[in-house]
């Protein structure tokens, strides 16, 4: 079932959420062709096509309060969550300045202080992550208003971790959001060979999760249903599954130009761009003009800049300087 | 009244989470059960917040941990038996391990593993793990041998910063006993001369300490032969100066382990005493482990796969004649 539209969502939330689907379509259109050029070492990763629902989460948590596991495609989510574009842009980039410090690279950052985790590669190991951070405030007994989530794709929905994570929050009953972004193909490999049932809302009920689906082109009703997930799981009504079924708009990276996709797929519902549907669903509400959506592309194309220019000045990590050394405690370290 | 190996990782266990409000328990049928070795009863009665039993999800559970580590806790997990941390290898090894060298936030968190083989366990309740973490930059691997280790060492790795692999030998949880647990409170990273002697080195730890012993007294009833027996203690951080220093008295060196046979510990040990004290050397270093077999059931064919103290005492005798 697809949820529709609330029409108890704000203006300002909206807003909100469109703002950050295109400051994650700006910056990304800059690190593509920062890549093209030759200007990247390494994988680009984005998310061209799934801002509508990575903001809609990002915009509903908290930073510093919440906590946040994103994957490969939200950059729009990590900057309504609150990242800084410089981290993105140093990351990527390879500044000694930014939050990896040369260490890892491009979305494998984060702010764990902050609530930001850092992903690694492997799919599903965050899900039960996120649920030991949620685990922990609760002992603390500072769970209260948290809420954590995560974002994943339909591949990683074949792991053990996933099945364990999901399972774990479950028997746990943490406030807790877990996305599914079922952008139909897991690199190359298309859902038919990824997965047996239905359509993956199916799995919410045997892990006993609530499960939500969602147009995941559809900005509104992202922000909608993402947005009442997220509520619920604040509110305490216990783990929250969210699939949002859409296309990626590219190949799995940027060295990929996903040809494998069917023309049929492309031209169908979800082969459309969230942000042109939100951009008008914006106008048509009289939430947006035209001339403050070009304020706004550029500003944040402006910005965007300013990130990658100050991230291209700074000083790569230097070898000479580095400890190397992976062990935190005083007492052993250099043994 | 004597306390045993397992009496000592609960009470560790007991202090740490008296001591510490960050510490807690995390493990399958660790709380009203009290664990498959006893080694948390009556815990969750104490600390009903604190000692949380999981799902059998050995991936969940230390994910959960690094998650709770990151947000300031200190997690001890408990696995049943380190043979199953196979199933959590991917987030020990790779989010547990490289979380403090990538971003700088710490996780310590205690990873307990009920390791080694007692007869009739078989080859999934019986496997010894230490140098598959030990191989991960940013783990801790710890392998006390006696109870005052197992219980200072506890502790200890509940302070570290770093992810610890505690492991903890099945054989000695009930046969090995002391009057209490004061020791000499050796920190991690620090071996130990169990036994001193002047004719050849035995480097090994946790449960083959005991063995490496027995062989000791063997020979030195069998012909004056004075073993010196180092107990690593910790295999990572290993304590290379005590073990070169140990081979300049004695000239020969056996490493001892009761893992597989291929690389592990005792190929460490070798290859760094090769490296750093080759001119010490007065024979091939020579290494004896386990068979290259998975560890079988019955318990005949069971005490042929680990090394004996018949075994080693055979290998010590071809080290001493060359």
């Amino acid at each position: 079932m697809i949820s529709t539209p609330n029409k108890e969502l704000s203006q300002d939330h909206a807003r909100d959420v469109f703002r950050a689907m295109l400051r994650g379509r700006v910056l990304e259109t800059k690190l593509s062709n920062l890549y093209k050029a030759g200007k990247i070492v390494g994988g680009v990763y984005l998310g061209k096509g799934q801002e509508a629902v990575s903001a809609s989460l990002g915009a509903c948590l908290k930073w510093g309060e919440d906590v946040f596991a994103p994957l490969i495609r939200d950059q729009a989510g990590r900057t309504a969550f609150g990242e800084d574009f410089l981290d993105a842009t140093r990351t990527y980039l390879g500044s000694a300045k930014g939050p990896m410090r040369g260490r890892d690279g491009n979305i494998h950052r984060g702010r764990p202080a902050d609530g930001l985790l850092a992903m690694i590669s492997h799919l599903g190991a965050a899900v039960a992550q996120v649920g030991g951070v949620l685990m922990a405030k609760r002992i603390k007994g500072e769970l209260d208003g948290c809420v954590g989530a995560t974002c994943i794709g339909d591949g990683a929905t074949s792991t053990g971790a996933f099945h364990e994570g999901l399972n774990f929050i479950a028997v746990e009953r943490l406030p807790m959001v877990v996305i599914i972004a079922d952008n139909q193909f897991a690199y190359s490999t298309p859902n038919e060979k990824q997965y047996a049932c239905d359509d993956l809302i199916d799995r919410a009920k045997g892990y006993g999760l609530e499960g939500h689906s969602v147009d995941g082109t559809d900005m509104l009703a992202c922000a909608s249903v993402i947005g009442n997930a997220v509520a619920k799981a604040r509110n305490g009504d216990g783990p929250q599954l969210v699939v949002a079924k859409l296309l990626r708009l590219g190949g799995h990276g940027e060295h990929d130009d996903g040809s494998y996709v069917p023309t049929e797929i492309r031209e169908s519902r979800y082969g459309r761009d969230c942000i042109e549907v939100g951009k008008q669903q914006l106008i048509d509400k009289g939430w947006l003009t035209e001339e403050e959506y070009s304020e706004w592309m550029l500003e944040i194309n402006a910005e965007a800049q300013e990130a990658v220019a100050v991230a291209q000045r700074e000083d790569a990590p230097n070898p000479y300087e580095e400890d190397w050394s992976a062990i935190a405690s005083p007492s052993i370290k250099g043994l | 009244m004597a306390v045993t190996y397992i009496d000592a990782i609960r009470d560790a266990q007991e202090k740490a989470l008296a001591e510490n409000p960050k510490v807690f328990l995390y493990g399958q049928d660790i709380g009203k059960f009290g664990g498959a070795f006893k080694a948390t009863k009556g815990l969750q009665e104490q600390w009903p917040d604190r000692v949380l039993d999981a799902p059998i999800s050995e991936d969940a559970m230390i994910g959960m941990a690094v998650g709770a580590a990151i947000e300031g806790m200190r997690p001890i997990v408990e696995m049943q038996f380190a043979d199953f941390s196979s199933v959590a290898f991917n987030q020990i090894v790779n989010q547990a391990a490289t979380h403090y060298y990538r971003t700088g936030i710490p996780v310590p968190i205690v990873v307990r593993m009920p390791s080694g083989g007692t007869p009739g366990s078989g080859p999934f309740h019986s496997q010894s793990m230490e140098c598959i973490y030990a191989h991960y930059p940013g783990t801790v691997v710890v392998t006390p041998a006696t109870v005052a280790d197992a219980y200072s060492m506890l502790l200890q790795s509940v302070d570290l910063d770093d992810p610890v692999i505690y492991c903890e030998h099945k054989f000695l949880y009930r046969w090995l006993k002391s009057d209490d647990y004061k020791g000499d409170d050796l920190p991690i990273g620090k071996a130990r001369i169990t036994r001193s002697g002047k004719h050849a080195t035995v480097v090994t730890y946790s449960a083959m300490v005991h063995e490496a012993v027995r062989a000791a007294e063997m020979l030195y009833k069998e012909g004056g032969w004075e073993i010196e027996v180092v107990d690593l203690r910790s295999v990572k951080p290993l304590d290379i100066d005590t073990v070169v220093a140990s081979v300049a008295r004695t000239g020969r060196i056996l490493a001892l382990g009761e893992a597989f046979p291929w690389g592990g510990v005792t190929a460490e040990v070798v290859s760094r005493v090769c490296a750093e004290g080759f001119h010490l050397l007065d024979a091939p270093p020579m290494r004896l482990n386990a068979k290259d077999t998975p560890v079988p059931y019955h318990p005949k064919l069971w005490a042929m796969h680990r090394p004996t103290p018949e075994s080693i005492c055979e290998s010590l005798r071809n080290l001493l004649a060359y």
